[in-house]
């Protein structure tokens, strides 16, 4: 990895973060907070766009770009990994489990459906 | 605010590149990059939220730094979710189910023990 990827790397991914950070506040804000449906959306979208790149078969430098650094900076494991143990230490032990099984389910399906998309594109 | 999480995120996804580079992944075996980025990732969280929440004054910066910006982009999900695509592609079955099961379990002890260890450090006047 070349020093300008990488840059380009790190300044991608900071525009990954932030839009994770405003779509996860709107799709809070529209549904509430009561389950981190914010954080679902970010994941669910990011996996999907995520196989479409993997189908589309970038070139080696667009993929460590758009892949690596806007979208795996986009999508987050520690938020989900947090806000479910958050919600078992509420007494929401069953939505904390429901928040990993589902974004774990459905992740890997979109990304599937992306990547049949990129594919056939 | 929205600075402090583009400069966490430049960090974050800076190290999990590095991460990727220093422990290449073949496809059907173990993604030890990944796995060990969202378990520290998790783990730091865990610290700084609960120590941001529960310990510290209030700041308007250090949260969007170190936790949406650092230690969400130092985390990924959708490789995670690429990458058990690949395992289920090759039939190992077993191996992706290891692998989503101990990320998840891994990563969520991981927020456990960092919270309970804010929680323990008594707060000084």
């Amino acid at each position: 990895m070349s020093p300008a990827v990488v840059l380009a790397i790190g300044a991608i991914g900071g525009v990954g973060a932030i839009a994770r950070f405003l779509l996860d506040g709107a799709v809070s804000s529209r549904l509430g907070r009561r389950f981190p449906f914010g954080t679902l959306a970010v994941n669910l979208s990011g996996s999907f766009v995520l196989g479409f790149l993997v189908g589309a078969a970038l070139s080696e430098r667009a993929y460590d770009v758009l892949g690596t650094g806007l979208i795996g900076a986009f999508t987050t494991f520690s938020t989900w990994a947090l806000e479910s143990h958050r919600l078992g230490e509420d007494g929401q032990l069953r939505l904390g489990a429901l928040n990993f099984a589902v974004s774990l389910v459905l992740g890997v399906l979109v990304a599937w459906a992306g990547r049949e998309l990129g594919a056939a594109l | 605010m929205l600075v402090a999480i583009f400069v966490g995120g430049f960090l974050g996804a800076i190290a999990r590149a590095g991460m990727g580079e220093w422990l290449p992944h073949d496809p059907g075996t173990w993604p030890w990059a990944t796995f060990a980025v969202n378990v520290v990732g998790a783990f730091l969280l865990g610290y700084f939220t609960t120590r941001l929440q529960e310990r510290l004054p209030l700041s308007s910066y250090r949260r969007p730094l170190l936790g949406t910006g650092f230690c969400g982009a130092l985390t990924t999900f959708s490789t995670m979710q690429v990458e058990l695509l690949g395992m289920l592609d090759d039939g190992r079955t077993g191996l992706a189910a290891g692998y989503a099961a101990a990320s998840i379990a891994v990563g969520f002890l991981a927020v456990l023990v960092a919270t309970n260890l804010v929680r323990r450090t008594r707060v000084r006047a």
